[in-house]
């Protein structure tokens, strides 16, 4: 449990959230460099002149070749600067952005910095207030007299000392050189505008909410477990993930074109129709992923169905429910946990179970220990060796078989849409909200209802058996079935 | 959830030759620290033959990208911070700073806005099933709220309080089912719990800090997820046992945000020291940084494309950038957004990603 402890975080409230502000200062120093910085010159104000003003479109264009990157980038950057507090506007001071035209800006002095030590006091920013007010009564802008309304009223009891400290800084200000006053006016007035800023300003103070830090922690354990763990090549795990990137860039819609056309592009669903979770022809990009690998055709709802019309045909059904039992025990609610353990043991583990899967002894020997104490994962070895025994066996084989071919053969191959700007801008008048998932739901439930009702093969044929005197034996099917796998 | 006593209780001592003492364990438990750190990688590195670069030398080249923001959705009025899609590739859940979490239709109509008891609701997620949502944020808690078809229903009154932190909710997702949530926290630590019984099923501690983001594997590679946090520090998870089986630590500052990649033998994180990174799951290591000298403002979330070539980041620069995964160059900046961008993912089917911003705003991109 983390204790939230003011004392000792102290220093660690303002914390590396703003963790650029170091890189940003080094940006700075090299921006005022005086051979290769942004260049500078003094510039007449009304009556003053500003020593070491820089434009708008020089910081940009110092930016750009800097970083070599483009105008609109480099004046992205640039603008960050100015909401930070770093360069400030001299004229049109409230927007903290950076124009890319012969406006005038000065670096803020270090004094003024936004600092991570300390957090900026609301007692400055009432001496800063006040002191404005000394100097001309009625100066304040509407923002900042709410302001100086608020803190006089919590900030009272010493608001003398605020009033004296806002008399003494003026004070000091009128004997320094008019110049020097000038620049200092704007460097103070630029730093309350970051860190007090107007209604409707975008802080880059801003950063959120605060995170803590508890550095004691014991981590020698972990690390030597971690020293023995096996690892792989890079060549080989790399190569692995290139390999991925190759086998999906045709599906990957920001790399290849989706047909018939992505329905972000050209408000057209019909992407999205054809590739509905169990429609009855899939496209042929689809069923190409299914033959990925044998998680992409377990993960889609349409590919698994192919598959377990498959299995059916091939009598090994069972592997297939009996991996989806175990998902469900797994992902399912704790309440019904058990009930569910003991269901699947009957089902597909107990000799003479009505469906029965076929697992090495040394595997069911653990499952039935563990079914005794039941937990989520007690089914965890068993249901590895079925899904590897699918994969290894089942998947291949599903690829050269007829279930297979008649899926590939029906699917879609959608012609690629060609609209015009007229035909774009009805689609996008015709946007409509698709289905609800909660209705979604209920269709697929009543869809895997049906498909509970068609009944499993061996469980007739073993009714049939039974029932030997009653008619002669059907003329097509064995009246054994072959051997299960 | 109380955190194991070896990792939380304070060293106090209460003579001054204790303290000493205490200091010289310390100091001698930090040099054996270090010394099996660097003993780590140094195995790491033993099987290191090759850089990702220089596989990807021989892949193609990508070319000019036209991403632009397709959609802009309004209606937060406040700092959006967390977004997810619906399985169904069109609606999105979306959570921000004041009090509640919108449901947007396809093409963007609003559908059900929530208020919850809460400022800063940091998390959602969509259920599987798409029938549920859940969020939390300062409130320390994860609610699941089951959806209607009713618009005028008030979804607050059926809702159910699942996880309960010390601290607060920074991420939460279902995993494959309806039944069972994940969550990480501000306390330290992640957790599993029941839905229906808000009982906790398993918990993680490992982490020294607040626990920002998570992310589940995909499918096929077990039950393990990865976890970042305050403390520099990607962890990936054993959900069956609750150990932590791989650690990374070499981004310099907070990690916001965790992916898989699609195989999941891979993850990409993003961190405040504005870098992204890649880890190698089998090789153990990280094999890419994806950082460039004019990009020093934070990540904030990262997401892969549906091929894994492309690596989505939103900053807190208000940018976008787009990155080769593999060649670990930049292929395009986006703007658009007004202020920081707090949350990004790509939808289900990978045609489109989308952004929430603290400036009040959702965008899809494609």
């Amino acid at each position: 449990m983390t204790i939230r402890n003011p004392l000792r975080d102290h220093g660690q409230r303002y914390r590396p959230r703003i963790a650029c502000l170091k890189k940003v200062e080094k940006v700075l120093l090299e921006m005022q460099d005086l051979k290769t910085g942004v260049k500078s010159q003094p510039q007449r104000l009304v009556i003053t002149t500003i020593p070491h003003a820089i434009t708008g479109e020089d910081i940009i264009s110092w930016l750009a070749d800097r970083f070599q990157v483009d105008t609109q980038e480099a004046r992205s950057f640039g603008s960050m600067l100015v909401a930070l507090g770093y360069i400030y506007p001299l004229q049109d001071h409230k927007r903290l952005v950076i124009k890319p035209d012969a406006s005038l800006y000065r670096f803020q002095t270090p004094y003024f910095w936004p600092t991570q030590q300390w957090p900026v006091e609301d007692t400055d920013y009432a001496i800063y207030l006040a002191k404005r007010n000394i100097r001309k009564k009625g100066i304040l802008e509407l923002h900042e007299q709410e302001h100086y309304n608020r803190l006089h009223k919590w900030m009272n009891h010493k608001w003398d000392f605020i009033v004296m400290q806002a008399k003494e800084q003026y004070r000091a200000a009128k004997e320094r050189k008019k110049p020097d006053r000038v620049v200092f006016d704007c460097q103070e007035r630029a730093y309350w505008v970051v860190h007090r800023p107007p209604p409707g300003t975008v802080s880059a103070m801003d950063y959120g909410l605060d995170r803590l830090i508890d550095p004691n922690a014991d981590e020698m354990i972990f690390t030597q477990q971690s020293i023995m763990r096996p690892r792989v090549k890079s060549s080989v795990s790399i190569g692995a993930l290139v390999k991925y990137c190759a086998t999906y860039n045709s599906h990957d819609p920001f790399l290849s074109k989706c047909l018939p056309s992505n329905p972000w592009l050209t408000d057209d669903v019909t992407y999205w129709t054809l590739n509905m979770p169990y429609v009855e022809m899939p496209t042929k990009m689809r069923v190409e992923r299914w033959t990925f690998s044998f998680a992409e055709l377990l993960s889609d709802p349409r590919g698994r169905n192919d598959f377990r019309l498959f299995l059916k045909k091939e009598f090994s059904g069972e592997n297939l429910a009996f991996w989806e039992s175990c998902e469900d025990l797994k992902w399912g609610e704790a309440a019904t946990m058990s009930e569910k353990a003991e269901h699947i043991y009957k089902t597909f583990l107990a000799r003479g179970a009505p469906r029965w899967i076929n697992i090495d002894g040394k595997t069911m020997e653990i499952t039935v220990k563990g079914l005794k104490h039941p937990h989520r994962y007690v089914l965890d070895a068993a249901q590895t060796h079925i899904y590897m025994l699918m994969k290894k066996d089942s998947y291949g084989r599903y690829q050269k078989s007829p279930v297979f071919k008649e899926t590939v053969k029906k699917a879609i191959c959608p012609e690629e849409h060609h609209f015009t700007d007229a035909q774009l801008e009805q689609n996008a008048k015709k946007r409509r909200p698709s289905l609800s998932p909660i209705i979604l739901r209920q269709m697929e439930q009543e869809q895997r209802a049906k498909m509970a009702a068609t009944v499993d093969i061996t469980q007739v044929m073993s009714k049939l058996s039974k029932q030997r005197k009653e008619a002669p034996p059907p003329p097509c099917p064995p009246p054994c079935p072959p051997p299960k796998k | 959830l109380q955190a194991p006593k070896y990792m939380r209780s304070p060293l106090i001592p209460e003579m001054a030759t204790q303290e000493v003492q205490l200091n010289e364990t310390l100091t001698h438990l930090k040099t054996e620290s270090e010394t099996l750190k660097s003993k780590l990688e140094d195995e790491r590195a033993k099987l290191h033959d090759v850089e990702l670069h220089q596989v990807a030398e021989k892949v193609e080249g990508l070319g000019q990208f036209v991403m632009k923001t397709r959609r802009t959705l309004k209606g937060h009025g406040n700092k959006v911070l967390c977004m997810d899609w619906c399985k169904d590739k069109r609606r999105i859940v979306s959570s921000s700073q004041v009090t509640h979490f919108m449901l947007l239709k396809t093409f963007m109509l609003l559908e059900h806005a929530v208020t919850m008891p809460c400022t800063w609701v940091m998390a959602c997620a969509y259920a599987p099933s798409g029938c549920a949502v859940a969020c939390g944020g300062l409130d320390n808690k994860c609610s699941v709220y089951p959806l209607s078809l009713d618009k005028n229903e008030n979804l607050a009154a059926k809702k159910k309080s699942v996880a309960m932190h010390t601290n607060y909710l920074s991420a939460c997702s279902f995993t494959n089912s309806d039944m069972q949530i994940l969550t990480s926290s501000g306390d330290g630590t992640c957790a599993l719990w029941d839905v229906e019984s808000g009982q906790l099923l398993q918990s993680f501690h490992g982490h020294a800090a607040d626990v920002l983001c998570l992310d589940l594997a995909p499918s096929e590679t077990g039950n393990t997820f990865v976890s970042g946090g305050c403390d520099k520090k990607a962890n990936v998870w054993d959900m069956r046992s609750g150990q932590c089986i791989q650690s990374f630590e070499t981004h310099e500052s907070d990690i916001n945000s965790v992916r898989y990649y699609p195989s999941g033998d891979a993850f990409a994180s993003g961190s405040d020291d504005a870098t992204c990174r890649l880890y190698d799951l089998r090789a153990d290591r990280e094999v890419a940084i994806y950082s460039k000298e004019s990009i020093i403002f934070g990540v904030s979330s990262v997401d892969f494309s549906l091929s894994g070539r492309l690596l989505f980041g939103g900053y807190n620069d208000y940018t976008i950038n787009v990155w080769d995964v593999l060649k670990g160059t930049r292929v395009s900046i986006l703007f658009g957004h007004e202020n920081r961008v707090s949350t990004l993912r790509v939808s289900p089917d990978g045609t489109a990603f989308c952004t929430g911003s603290w400036d009040h705003t959702l965008r899809i991109w494609a």
